[in-house]
């Protein structure tokens, strides 16, 4: 189990990410030179655009909460060994869970009572779309990897279904639904902030983030320090010694899925209360597949989450200020800049594991070479 | 190598080895010298510092300081790649072979030789039919691995060092896994690989094998070199205690036993796969508290499907099993952590596969099977400073080393894993306890320790199921001794009439009159 040269673990959590992700930042300004624009520039405007332009934090803020939801359900599933490849047919009915209730019950509840009930649909309907194929791997065999990518499918055909059938607002073209009352609205950060006096630029980012933030430490909790954590982490390490203790692997595994799906479904609490105030169409854009990543990068652990969610989030807003300042970068530009730190620190991951496991041993440790001849 | 020396050839040579793992000093100035051409043996007790050592000389780790010679020539050695360069070859404890090749894709896996497989396969095939002849390894060349047993397994990956021109062969624990007859043979091809002029270094923690087959021997305690000895000239008492530093009981004190009520009735359990294939077979046995029952029998026949079945693990196929009050059928069946709490405790066979989680700290380890049921009062979470605390003090019980409850279940040696697993089994004061293999890859000292610790438990009226396959632990150890093979009970014998001659053949499905008597005599509860 041991690797030939271990790294200690603040370079394997902490130098290698930044190694990888320095990598692919590298290699894109490459690709930015090439067509012809100066790379400096460009990630002046990146940075810029994600963390010192009015407002922009809000929205790097904003995106990072779709991935860290999306980033806890893969990891979650990690620690069973289980591939949750399904985060985005997941958080996507989520959305469906959440419209739900605000649409039968937003004259009827006030917001204190409308909103949590409904977080827990879209945490619900995401933890069903999730234990269906955990069922299926626990119980017939098969794999959830497939499984949860059919069911990506099946959340998009039933959304696109319900969406311009039953759900779509009358009277109106697009696919979804009617906008929800104020009841159902959670509440933007920069108008929390300006209640208290505080000033602070418009921007999607609303109380969603500190949900997100919350689930961290849930997930934290749940994985390191309750016993449902210890028998997940278990079946996830050996399932012959989950087995020889007792524990319900079965059930286990349907649980952790479970628990995975409500994470991802949760996402939909960002997009449908904080921001759209209805359910619309392919409001996931992807965010779910994002989540591998960020969970990958992030080593499956709440606060390497946070920091990668950060990251893709800077990306995703920073990306868009690079799009609008320069006429020759474009949409899919960034996006190849995104596919890049994908690949690099999901892909890749380990590429740089063992020369800087070379270097450091060779810094970290006085060693008297055996090499010289000796009398 | 023509150096001038009058002194025989020195096929390795370590001056001054110093290797630490964080606060750990895994080897302190380690000295060796193996002559060429000879068996050197190299043991110790668990946590001596072997593996390291030998994991430095085969280049998987670095030495912080020190120099090793290689045929009289200063070397470093870089990487297991480099290792094999310079003539050195290594048979691992566990077998790194890909069970669903042939002997021969195994043989020239990662030497093919040429870019078609064809070619490089013909070359292959020859040499290892030459290095076949010349060593009288012989090795059908197109058997798939998967389908040998253990002993040829393991002359496959004999044939894997030479076949890449090992002139230096590393042996690391090579017995654990073969039966007697097995490690005879391999003795046999050993020392033909010493006429040949191939330098053997056997890792070992087998006082036995020490004296049988190696010339000299290094005795490690402690992270250091204790003495180098010539095998004539030195005696099992005298390594026993070497290694361990204080005399050593070889022989275990077994009192008779007083045996009770029936704790464990089984009747006519059997166990049949999907395809058909009988691994249970009418097994019926009573065990009775405070008694040791001993199931010999090649490994393979059955007895493991038997720890799985009265464990919970797996359920019958038909027959049942009574465990105090609880009956157990095909269509009732239990599970491992209701029988646990029926206190069935179970130190199982294989401690990678089920007793630890390697990742896991040992403290997380430390409460396998009791994560639901470890201070119940905590509810939902479990509290790692009150599971480290816990932990602490088992490991002082246990003599558990390193003492140190959060370091991961991997990086303890074998003895005390087996410690780990043991300690966490018999803390529950079981009324039954399961126990397979408890010595398997286990160094004498601790062997020394679970013994008494079997007995103790037994004088306290604990119901002991041992299953062994080293004839000599479940001799010492049993009051009874059932033998198996083809997955039933071929018969039954009383410790004082129990010699290896008649259990080795009943293990081999030859029943004396008397045994099969007995094994028609069914239990009637």
């Amino acid at each position: 189990m041991r690797s030939l040269h271990a790294l200690p673990r603040w370079a394997d959590v902490g130098l290698i990410p930044l190694i990888n992700v320095l990598t692919a930042l590298v290699v894109s300004g490459i690709v930015v030179a090439i067509i012809g624009e100066n790379p400096f520039e460009a990630m002046m405007v990146m940075v810029k655009g994600a963390f010192v332009y009015k407002g922009s934090l809000g929205y790097t803020l904003y995106y990072a909460t779709n991935f860290i939801f999306t980033g806890l359900a893969v990891a979650v599933a990690f620690h069973a060994m289980l591939f949750n490849i399904g985060g985005e047919g997941q958080a996507y009915l989520g959305g469906l869970g959440a419209g739900l209730v605000c649409l039968m019950f937003d004259s009827m509840f006030p917001a204190l009572v409308l909103i949590p009930l409904a977080i827990v649909a879209s945490a619900g309907f995401g933890a069903v779309w999730g234990a269906i194929p955990g069922y299926l791997q626990a119980k017939r065999g098969s794999h959830i990897v497939i499984t949860t990518i059919m069911f990506n499918f099946l959340a998009a055909s039933i959304m696109v279904w319900l969406l311009a059938g039953r759900l779509k607002a009358p009277g109106q073209m697009s696919p979804e639904t009617r906008s929800f009352s104020a009841n159902a609205e959670l509440p933007f950060i920069h108008d929390i902030a300006n209640a208290f006096g505080m000033e602070m630029a418009r921007s999607p980012l609303n109380l969603s983030f500190v949900v997100a933030l919350l689930a961290c430490v849930g997930v934290w909790l749940l994985i390191w320090r309750s016993r449902l954590g210890y028998a997940i982490r278990a079946t996830g390490h050996s399932t012959g010694a989950a087995e020889y203790a007792g524990i319900p692997v079965s059930t286990v595994i349907i649980i952790t899925m479970a628990i995975s799906g409500g994470l991802a479904g949760m996402m939909a609490i960002n997009e449908i209360l904080g921001v759209q105030h209805r359910t619309i169409l392919g409001f996931t854009s992807g965010y779910g597949f994002t989540g591998i990543a960020v969970a990958l990068m992030g080593r499956n652990h709440p606060v390497g989450i946070i920091l990668a969610s950060l990251l893709f989030g800077a990306l995703y807003q920073g990306g868009a200020e690079l799009d609008f300042e320069f006429s020759t970068i474009t949409r899919e530009m960034v996006l190849l800049i995104q596919g890049l730190i994908i690949l690099f620190s999901g892909g890749l991951a380990y590429m740089f594991n063992r020369p800087l496991a070379y270097i450091l041993g060779a810094l970290l440790t006085p060693r008297i070479g055996g090499g010289e001849p000796h009398g | 190598m023509a150096n001038g020396d009058s002194a025989p050839p020195l096929a390795i040579k370590l001056s001054a080895i110093n290797k630490s793992f964080g606060d750990v000093h895994a080897n302190r100035n380690v000295n060796l010298e193996v002559m060429s051409g000879h068996i050197h043996g190299i043991i110790g007790e668990n946590g001596a510092g072997k593996s390291t050592l030998v994991s430095i000389l085969y280049g998987f780790y670095s030495a912080d300081s020190g120099q090793i010679s290689i045929n009289g020539q200063t070397t470093t050695i870089r990487s297991s790649a480099d290792a094999i360069y310079k003539g050195i070859g290594m048979v691992h404890q566990h077998f790194m072979l890909v069970p669903n090749f042939s002997v021969l894709e195994n043989v020239m896996l990662g030497h093919e030789g040429s870019l078609s497989i064809e070619t490089g396969a013909k070359k292959a095939r020859k040499v290892l039919n030459k290095l076949s002849q010349d060593f009288g390894l012989a090795v059908d060349p197109d058997m798939i691995v998967e389908n040998l047993p253990v002993g040829l397994q393991q002359r496959v990956e004999i044939l894997k060092a030479l076949f890449r021109g090992a002139e230096i062969l590393i042996l690391d624990e090579p017995t654990g896994v073969l039966t007697p007859q097995e490690t005879e043979q391999l003795f046999e091809i050993l020392r033909a690989l010493r006429k040949k002029g191939v330098t053997i270094l056997l890792i070992t923690h087998k006082l036995k094998e020490i004296i049988a087959i190696t010339d000299d021997v290094s005795v490690m305690r402690g992270g250091e070199m204790v003495a180098h000895l010539e095998t004539t000239r030195t005696s099992p008492a005298e390594l026993a205690e070497l290694m361990v530093g204080r005399k050593v009981l070889l022989e275990v004190d077994h009192t008779p036993a007083t045996p009770g009520e029936p704790v464990l009735q089984a009747q006519d359990l059997c166990l049949t796969t999907m395809s058909g294939i009988n691994q249970l077979k009418d097994i019926s046995l009573v065990l009775r508290a405070g008694e040791i029952v001993g199931i010999a029998g090649v490994s393979g026949n059955g007895q493991s499907e038997l720890l799985d079945v009265l464990s919970g693990i797996t359920a019958p196929t038909s027959g049942f099993f009574q465990v105090g009050t609880s009956n157990i059928t095909a269509q009732q069946p239990s599970n491992p952590a209701r029988l646990r709490a029926l206190g069935v405790a179970h130190v199982p066979e294989d401690r990678h596969k089920r007793g630890i989680i390697l990742p896991f700290s040992a403290a997380e380890s430390m409460i396998l099977g009791f994560s639901g049921a470890h201070h119940q009062n905590s509810g939902w979470w479990l509290s790692p400073s009150r599971l480290e605390a816990d932990c602490a003090k088992r490991m002082q019980d246990f003599d558990i080393r390193p003492p140190i409850p959060s370091l991961a279940s991997a990086n303890f040696s074998g003895g005390n894993q087996q410690k780990i697993v043991l300690a966490r089994e018999i803390s529950t004061q079981p009324k039954l306890l399961l126990v397979g293999q408890p010595t398997r890859g286990v160094d004498i000292g601790a062997i020394e320790f679970i013994h008494k610790q079997l007995i103790a438990l037994r004088n306290a009226g604990c119901a002991i199921l041992l299953i062994s396959v080293e004839l000599d632990e479940i001799m010492s150890l049993s009051d009874r001794i059932l033998v198996m093979n083809n997955g039933q009970i071929v018969g039954e014998l009383e410790r004082d009439n129990a010699d290896e001659k008649r259990l080795g053949l009943m293990m081999a499905g030859i029943t004396t009159d008397e045994g099969v008597a007995i094994s028609q005599r069914r239990v009637r509860s």
